[in-house]
């Protein structure tokens, strides 16, 4: 690939501007999908069917003080939102958006992505900290417990893809899969890997709910029970960030799940693959994120641990074991 | 879930759960003593919302007091506009026509189903579902709209009169009501039950959680669906009939587990008995006037006078003492929640934050009817 630095340029604005407006919009759509779900209509004052709510939202938040309450840490208070939100623009660099769209195709990137994700989990244990809020304490506590039991799953199911595909390049992964949906991960017909695949699709896919704690798995901000996690002592746009941060995460995480399972930007019936179907693919999966956490109830903390240590662990485990026998037999 | 752990009482932190907090519905402060998330020690504090209402029930007459009684109990107002028009009743011996019995029914188990439904939406909200809130709410607005049509008011109402009622219903809110009734009934399985009451997710999180048993209950005088929940056969309208509840054939609902679940479901087959209650009354309806005779200054006999009803939450009880003068002597009401908030700190002790705070929604607090 030729570095040139228009190249760069392009990317560096493309990236912030797909970061940015999934930001901003994808709270519009979790309002407007909630509402629909609930029979309500949702934002409709500000613009046709409320587009011009988050930029509203934006302003306002903008337009206020961020208030630093007395006694806490201010630096960590002040730099936890800016770092829940870098990781996640970070991790778009190495996402392959189509053949020929894609910042940098690295080895090991999904590697860097899992690297990136982790910080996302610093920033909300430093934000917790930092505000010397004892909700925000315990929230904080959780999240962490709560990313260390779901990452190890995670990776696990990961590590069966990039042994049936041979590579940790995101690229690579999506390029396998190419000419139809029988060639995607999930459904995988050679080798017989469509034993296993599927499961490690639920795995990932439930990993990856808890990862961006989105409900049912939204211990850290608890609405009911903490007030707001971590972010009660933010306002303006240190809650701004973070919930960028959050929804940023979650576009993370649905390229990932597209990319590792769904055969990237391909056509489920080999025509015009493009970045089109990766987009189609990425926002059905926000879409199942936004339809799950509108109707299920949060469940509990220790239920939570339990379902990863004991039953996800297991699983991906032993569906660890039966992919590698699999690709040893055939 | 109560999990086998030793609480550590030298390590803990204070917590303080309100009076502004998004799970007390209101301004009940819980001072939590936490080891982590456990709870060691569990202390409600009450009196941030105390109005003195049965000081101002001395200072007014009887009549003036109505209002008042729907302040308090703001879900299940009419309830308490009924307990009170009751206690009165009896102290002066003021004869209610039978129409306005029925009516003084019907509007009271339609605000019990009201209120039910507000119970529910609110816990589902303390569980973290957001959406069924409002459905449950949607349900509502259609009992809400009925009875601002008869009462004139929306929530809290003063419809009773000492001697019957405000107002005749009338045939819009005879069909409106089967129709809501029919409604409510087909919504009920789809929405309600297959929806929440099924979802693997609500019964992990109230199943054996929060267990109150019958000894408890007893200890602590907690009534209502918290003591039926826990295996207490005890509903005022079956074992001290009032008004015209004989007349009606229903069943009292009652589990035995104690659980938050059983405390659930105790409230879901009450309201299908409470619309029962309203069938069988508008099918009964009796025609005549919806106000007695009752004299324009009250000046009943002094004397001691108690009576009871059954609200959303527990038994209710009034009494009253009066002098001979046209103002109440002195009143003491006896609030189904707060004995049963009293049970909190006990059952609460060992519990994880967030089931705590399921469990607290399960006891259907309305903090103003605490205070008072």
């Amino acid at each position: 690939m030729e570095t040139s630095i228009w190249r760069a340029l392009f990317y560096l604005v493309g990236i912030m501007a797909f970061a940015g407006l999934n930001a901003a919009y994808l709270g519009w759509c979790e309002r407007k999908g909630a509402a629909r779900i609930q029979r309500r209509i949702g934002p409709c004052e500000a613009g046709y069917a409320g587009l011009w709510q988050p930029l509203a939202d934006g302003l306002k938040l903008l337009s206020k003080q961020l208030l630093v309450p007395q006694g806490v840490d201010g630096i960590i208070f002040r730099v936890a939102p800016v770092l829940a939100m870098i990781p996640a623009i970070t991790s778009m660099v190495v996402i392959p958006f189509s053949d020929n769209i894609g910042a940098r195709a690295m080895e090991l990137s999904v590697l860097l992505l899992f690297a990136l994700a982790s910080i996302g989990m610093i920033a909300i244990l430093l934000g917790g900290w930092a505000s010397g809020n004892k909700y925000a304490i315990i929230s904080a506590a959780r999240s962490v417990s709560q990313n260390l039991a779901y990452e190890i799953p995670m990776l696990i199911t990961v590590i069966t893809v990039v042994m049936i595909s041979g590579s940790m390049n995101l690229r690579e992964i999506a390029l396998d899969q190419q000419g139809g949906f029988w060639h995607w991960n999930i459904f995988r017909l050679e080798n017989g890997h469509f034993l296993t695949m599927w499961i490690s699709f639920i795995i990932f896919f439930i990993c990856s709910v808890a990862e961006t704690n989105r409900a049912p798995f939204d211990m850290a901000e608890a609405e009911s029970e903490l007030v707001a996690g971590f972010m009660t002592e933010y306002g303006s746009m240190g809650f701004g960030l973070f919930m960028m941060g959050e929804y940023l995460n979650i576009v993370v995480g649905a390229c990932l799940t597209a990319t590792l399972f769904l055969g990237g930007w391909d056509c489920p019936f080999g025509l015009t693959p493009g970045v089109w179907w990766f987009l189609i693919k990425i926002y059905i999966l926000i879409f199942t994120f936004i339809w799950i956490r509108w109707t299920y109830p949060r469940t509990q903390i220790y239920r939570l641990l339990n379902l990863s240590w004991k039953i996800l662990i297991p699983f991906s485990l032993v569906n660890l074991l039966i992919t590698a026998a699999l690709i040893k037999v055939f | 879930m109560t999990v086998p752990i030793h609480l550590r009482h030298d390590e803990t932190f204070v917590l303080n759960l309100g009076p502004q907090h998004p799970a007390t519905h209101g301004v009940l402060r819980v001072k939590l003593t936490m080891d982590g998330e456990y709870i060691v020690k569990a202390e409600p504090v009450l009196g941030y919302i105390h109005r003195m209402h049965e000081k101002m029930a001395e200072c007014g007459t009887f009549a003036q007091f109505m209002p008042n009684t729907a302040r308090m109990d703001y879900l299940h107002a009419l309830a308490f506009n009924h307990g009170w028009a009751l206690v009165v009743e009896k102290a002066a011996g003021i004869e209610v026509p039978e129409r306005a019995e029925y009516i003084r029914v019907i509007t009271v188990e339609l605000n019990r189903i009201a209120s039910h439904l507000l119970w529910w939406a609110a816990f589902l909200l303390d569980l973290g579902g957001f959406t069924p809130l409002l459905y449950a709410f949607d349900d509502r607005e259609k009992i809400i709209d009925l009875l601002e049509r008869v009462t004139g008011s929306r929530l809290t109402y003063c419809y009773m009169r000492f001697g019957g009622v405000y107002n005749d219903i009338d045939e819009e809110f005879i069909t409106g009501t089967r129709d809501f009734i029919k409604r409510l009934r087909g919504r009920m399985p789809r929405l309600y039950h297959d929806l929440v009451t099924h979802n693997i997710i609500l019964i992990k999180r109230i199943k054996d959680i929060g267990i109150i048993s019958a000894e408890q209950c007893r200890r602590y005088g907690a009534t209502g669906p918290v003591a039926r929940g826990s295996g207490i056969n005890y509903d005022i309208r079956k074992n001290e009939p009032y008004s015209v509840y004989p007349e009606f054939d229903f069943d009292v609902p009652v589990f035995d587990e104690g659980d938050s679940m059983a405390r659930y479901m105790v409230r879901m087959h009450e309201m299908e008995q409470s619309m029962r209650i309203i069938e069988q009354a508008l099918d009964k309806l009796p025609d005549g006037p919806v106000m007695g005779k009752s004299p324009k200054v009250l000046k009943p006999e002094a004397g001691y006078y108690y009576s009871a009803v059954e609200t959303a939450r527990g038994s209710l009880g009034h009494r009253l003492v009066c002098d001979g003068g046209k103002n109440p002597y002195k009143l003491k009401l006896r609030s189904p929640t707060f004995s049963n908030l009293s049970l909190y700190g006990e059952v609460a002790e060992g519990m994880l934050l967030a089931d705590a705070l399921a469990f607290m929604g399960s006891l259907d607090l309305v903090i103003p009817e605490i205070d008072r």
